[in-house]
């Protein structure tokens, strides 16, 4: 049933129609809430995506569940559980060696066991604490109902502090992520700056991880960053460009789900496929048109 | 049915050495011998051709084809393949050669993965109360639920796709190694990349059954991550890697024989993993070999 059946239905005033949703403390929690994390998310799945680690990501996101389950076994917050095993698997993955581009599948091989083995593990922390197998879908698929004030303050505290921390180290990431070899050269300690970005990248999956779910987060990560680098190059401007789309596309999907029974993450991942697609479609169109310019668009 | 306490209880009862009196143990070994050999050797090819992303967003794909068929009223294996398989095709359409973007794949998986979610909703709150647990089931697998028929053609379909990937295996290595020398040798890569992908996507659907399509990543990765570790000669690890899965298969569903409070998926992964694990562990050489071993 969808939530509005119970406060009254969509009435086609737009102000109206806000207003009656935000009168519910909940809704307002999640705005927030959400409106936080797709900032974070924006922002660090630009850098992702940029750096090509979307398996890496999509690896941090996953095993927040483990983290999550496992704290609820042993009885404690599950946020806890989130932030400890995110974090831990950030340097996990960042303690892989890299080593050209031959080792790329044993490399993948590695965060791949490490990715399914800690699933395994959330299941069978699910499986030895009964009572939340009917949980295990909103711990992998999110839910938005039910976020306290107090979890809102912990994600933008988290997230101001993640994105402090990239302001400080961005543009020498920048220049390490688009030429590695060249920023090592340089004397910028490309190692470093790696497993720095992949401990941010670890924290920011684990508070959207709480709102999304964590097969969800990944979705918040990659597509607002893919669909804003599809439509400009120049970098400042799509990584704002990418914070915006996240926002957007979770505003809408926490309007969609609470008008509709479907689930937020549904909403949440269709929304932002469809841009990305849209981005990608426009963008082919664009360069097959007999431009003037050599292909490529301006760098 | 939640894990534990179906057959779990039957478990309990009666200890270790009846395993193989039990019907569904029975089953669960046939199709998870032939399941894992199959994973086995895709996973080789997989970890070969840089790929293994590409087998994680196939998985994923499989959640939501199962519940998009549950959803609709079908048997979940038939939504299971043609949904696994059918994005294989999408995602060899889209790269040069059969490879795919990360960033595209990531983008797809991620949109289905939300599809899925909404199957799930369109089931559970459509269909009977009863099986609630039919996401967990897909997520996590059921393999201790087979019956002998599904066991069957579970075994069936798997031994086909050992034997597929059996004769394509020779100009599938070369393709995979050096793509240059094979087109110039006369190989058809692209078309190679696509049958190869097609492969890995009837593997996802098959071996979800047995372990699910979230642990599916470890089944396909880890024996053959393993396998490169040991051996540098080709066929050597491929053959490693189907026996490793094998192997691993047997220990985990024995392990979750033996302690029932264990699913077998989680025995599965564990056995994988540990013996992943133990790869890295360095061996010290009990002699200066001059030949290495």
């Amino acid at each position: 049933m969808p939530l509005a059946d119970a406060y009254g239905g969509w009435s086609w005033n737009l102000i109206t129609d806000v207003s009656q949703m935000w009168a519910f403390p909940f809704m307002v929690n999640a705005f927030r809430a959400g409106t936080v994390i797709a900032v974070g998310a924006g922002v660090m799945g630009w850098f992702m995506v940029l750096r090509r680690q979307s398996f890496a990501g999509h690896t941090l996101a996953v095993v927040g569940f483990p983290g999550a389950a496992g704290a609820a076994l042993v009885g404690i917050g599950a946020t806890y559980g989130y932030f400890a095993f995110c974090l831990t698997a950030a340097l996990v993955v960042a303690a892989v060696p890299r080593a050209g581009r031959e080792s790329e599948g044993r490399e993948a091989a590695v965060v791949g066991t490490v990715q399914a083995f800690l699933l395994a593990c959330g299941f069978l922390f699910t499986a030895l604490y009964k009572g939340l197998l009917g949980g295990v879908t909103s711990l992998l698929f999110g839910s938005f109902l039910g976020i306290t004030t107090t979890q809102v303050l912990v994600l933008l505290g988290v997230t101001v502090l993640v994105l402090a921390v990239l302001a400080a180290i961005g543009r020498p990431l920048l220049f390490a992520s688009v030429d590695p070899d060249v920023a090592a050269g340089r004397g910028v300690p490309v190692r470093l700056l790696s497993t720095l970005f992949l401990v941010l990248l670890g924290a920011a999956t684990a508070e959207a991880s709480q709102i999304t779910g964590t097969l969800l987060v990944f979705a918040l990560l990659v597509m607002p960053a893919a669909t804003a680098q599809a439509l400009t190059a120049r970098p400042v401007l799509s990584l704002a460009l990418s914070a915006l789309i996240a926002v957007a596309v979770t505003w809408l999907g926490l309007i969609a789900a609470y008008y509709s029974p479907y689930p937020l993450g549904f909403y949440v991942t269709t929304f932002a496929f469809a841009g990305y697609v849209l981005a990608r479609a426009g963008g082919l169109a664009g360069r097959r048109r007999p431009a003037p310019l050599p292909a490529g668009g301006p760098a | 049915m939640t894990y534990g306490s179906g057959p779990a209880t039957v478990l309990a009862a009666s200890g270790w050495p009846g395993a193989l009196g039990h019907p569904f143990f029975q089953h669960a070994l046939l199709a998870g011998t032939a399941i894992a050999a199959a994973a086995g050797l895709i996973g080789y090819f997989l970890v070969l051709r840089a790929q293994v992303f590409t087998g994680d967003a196939l998985s994923h794909v499989a959640f939501t084809g199962a519940l998009a068929a549950l959803a609709l009223g079908y048997d979940p294996r038939l939504g299971l393949f043609a949904a696994t398989i059918a994005v294989a095709l999408l995602l060899g359409g889209l790269g040069r050669r059969g490879k795919v973007d990360d960033v595209a794949i990531g983008g797809i998986f991620s949109w289905v993965l939300g599809l899925g979610v909404f199957f799930l909703t369109l089931y559970t709150t459509s269909r009977s109360a009863a099986n609630g647990g039919a996401g967990v089931n897909v997520l996590f697998g059921s393999i201790f639920g087979m019956s002998s028929g599904q066991a069957r053609l579970a075994a069936l379909v798997a031994v086909g796709i050992c034997a597929a990937v059996v004769v394509i295996a020779r100009p599938l290595l070369l393709a995979s190694v050096d793509e240059k020398v094979a087109a110039a040798r006369g190989v058809p890569v692209r078309l190679l990349g696509f049958g190869f992908l097609l492969l890995v996507g009837a593997c996802a659907a098959e071996a979800t059954q047995a372990v699910g399509s979230l642990l599916l990543l470890g089944l396909l990765a880890a024996p053959a991550g393993a396998a490169q570790r040991l051996t540098d000669r080709p066929y050597r690890a491929l053959a490693l890697s189907a026996g490793l899965a094998v192997g691993e298969m047997w220990a985990g569903l024995g392990l979750s024989y033996a302690v029932p409070q264990v699913p077998p998926s989680f025995g599965i992964l564990a056995a994988a993993t540990a013996v992943y694990a133990a790869t890295f562990v360095p061996v010290p050489k009990r002699r200066p070999a001059p030949v290495a071993a």
